[in-house]
């Protein structure tokens, strides 16, 4: 990756970090921790690896991008908005009364948004659909699923998991955001999912290991991930949850927080 | 008074149905759990093997999977015994097929007593009141081949996500080759004046012979087959409700949240009517044959007789 087009992916994400900060603080709190996470590998995804058409969201050969930790929501819309599928100023009205961006991702709702989610573990498994769909009508697309470390205590990812191997579904590449955190704790503490790799390797999964938050980390592991042409892949990202939102970094308590004004000027501060 | 078994069983027409629509639309597309011999959809894996998805035993995964089949364009029919097939994965179809309104029909077969000698683990006696009280779904059961045949191009192209209760052996033939099938629109049977009996599934046989014996007491019994629980035929109900004045709802099922359910809050919000319910009452199903669970369970012809008889006597 060249110097530029990292430090354009770098800006996208601190863009995507910026524009779903100023969401939560517009409603006053919200899920940040998650939403920080993953805000590096939505910019990789939404402005370099995804074949997608802001302008024909539908479009039957796009690449799908399932976020199946469906409360990160408010990043992805960020990067719906940066990347022109409705405005930027929209995203400040996520969960205002009828609005077309509720905290969990939902299909129907926002445009852009391939899979509803919420109800963890069943995007993993859609996308898993999909991919098997996307095969069956002979495109050469990919589906991305984003799924969490504690997402993964959902024994639907393993079932997915097992039969997306089974099926050799290389179409399918997914990013488990291992930020070592959940609600009640840490996941080492609450349930421990490690060793994640290991697991998705005895699960017969294409896996690699990258820097969530560095772009030209992820960058190269999806690049790697599309030369397998056997079995789906699986991206460990180590992360740090709520990354980039300096009042809550690091902490579990950044899984859902309140955004007060003060905290996203001193948010948005730091990350000027 | 007899009812001659179909041709076939239930399983292969639902198959056939299947393989027919595929034939001519490349976007019908079968999951399965493990229970492919069980469920008859192994002639459909035969003829479109790149079609059939056999997730193996995980029936959560299987409806995730139908779910993104059907996000990307395909209508599948995703089938398991009607008690893995709703609710052990409820959250997985409120969430992944009807909130997000996808086309994702579910098939569920042996309901009920139907599951015999798998015994008490395997009989859903509350899979329609759960299916019915999730917005957007379509609830069906079919009664006999003729219906079922009738009812799977309709299911596929309603748009909606739809579940299908379907027996898997041969059915009692209630339908003769004039029959018009419409999901959502129930069958009258048999007119009467005294009495009326909605009937689902396998209570329908059950339902026209306590018509029979009710006519040897003198009493006039209407019988509708209310194929379709959700969106339930308001206008048919309310019809018939008027005109007997008496109501009984016959059903292979709990009597709480389904067809006895939903024809009371009918008639309770429009019209109040003497009403009885057959139906298993708020207990758990047994292991047995058919013919003792009937008994066991209280489904048989005369428990509808004798709810028919009561509902009756109410009105003097």
């Amino acid at each position: 990756m060249d110097k530029q087009e990292r430090q354009y992916l770098e800006e996208k994400a601190k863009e995507i970090r910026k524009l779903s900060l100023r969401s939560f603080a517009a409603i006053g709190k919200g899920h940040v921790g998650g939403a920080m996470s993953i805000s590096d590998l939505l910019s990789v995804l939404y402005f370099k690896h995804a074949n997608i058409r802001p302008e024909e969201p539908r479009w039957p050969d796009r690449d799908r991008i399932v976020l199946s930790k469906g409360h990160a929501g408010p990043a992805l819309y960020a990067a719906l908005a940066l990347r022109g599928y409705f405005p930027e100023e929209e995203c400040l009205t996520l969960n205002q009364p009828g609005t077309n961006l509720p905290s969990h991702c939902d299909m129907n709702k926002t445009i852009g948004v391939d899979m509803t989610a919420g109800s963890l573990a069943q995007g993993f498994s859609a996308a898993v659909g999909m991919a098997l769909a996307c095969r069956l009508d002979k495109r050469d697309n990919y589906v991305y699923a984003i799924i969490g470390d504690g997402e993964s205590q959902e024994g639907q990812i393993w079932e997915a998991g097992m039969y997306a191997a089974n099926q050799k579904l290389a179409n399918l590449i997914a990013f488990c955001d291992n930020n070592g955190m959940q609600i009640d704790g840490t996941t080492a503490e609450i349930n421990c999912v490690e060793p994640i790799a290991d697991k998705w390797r005895a699960f017969r999964w294409n896996v690699i290991e990258c820097d969530g938050h560095d772009v030209e980390s992820i960058d190269a592991a999806i690049v790697a991930a599309k030369q397998e042409k056997e079995r789906p892949t699986m991206i460990i990202m180590k992360t740090i949850k709520g990354k980039g939102a300096v009042f809550c970094e690091g902490t579990v308590a950044s899984h859902s927080t309140n955004v007060t004004k003060e905290l996203l000027d001193q948010a948005l501060a730091a990350l000027a | 008074m007899t009812f001659e078994k179909d041709a076939k069983e239930m399983r292969a027409v639902y198959a056939e149905g299947l393989i027919a629509l595929a034939e001519k639309d490349d976007r019908i597309v079968v999951c399965e759990a493990d229970l492919m011999n069980a469920n008859g959809t192994k002639s459909f894996q035969k003829a479109f093997p790149e079609r059939t998805f056999d997730v193996g035993v995980a029936e959560a995964n299987m409806i995730g999977v139908a779910a993104g089949l059907a996000a990307a364009g395909k209508i599948p029919f995703a089938n398991s015994f009607t008690a893995f097939a709703t609710r052990r994965c409820l959250d997985q179809i409120t969430i992944s097929c009807a909130y997000t309104k996808l086309p994702v029909k579910i098939g569920g077969t042996d309901p009920g007593i139907c599951a015999q000698l798998n015994g008490g683990t395997h009989m859903s006696l509350e899979d329609v009141a759960l299916m019915r009280a999730i917005p957007n779904m379509v609830v069906f059961e079919a009664v006999d081949a003729t219906q079922l045949a009738q009812a799977i191009p309709q299911i596929a192209y309603n748009d909606s996500p739809t579940y299908i209760r379907i027996m898997r052996t041969q059915a009692e033939k209630i339908y003769g080759p004039d029959y018009k099938f419409q999901l959502g629109k129930a069958d009258v049977l048999k007119d009467g004046s005294d009495v009326v009996i909605f009937a689902t599934g396998i209570m329908v046989v059950r339902a026209l012979k306590a018509a029979v014996a009710l006519q040897e007491d003198g009493i006039d019994a209407a019988v509708v087959n209310v194929h379709t629980v959700k969106p339930l035929d308001t206008e048919t109900v309310l019809k018939y409700a008027a005109k007997c004045n008496a109501v009984v709802t016959a059903e292979n099922h709990s009597i709480i949240g389904a067809l006895g359910s939903a024809v009371a809050e009918t008639l309770s919000e429009n019209r109040p009517t003497i009403m009885r319910r057959v139906g298993v009452k708020d207990r758990f199903g047994e292991v047995g044959m058919l013919n003792y669970l009937e008994k066991a369970l209280h489904l048989t012809v005369e428990d509808i007789a004798a709810a028919a008889r009561e509902a009756v006597a109410a009105k003097k």
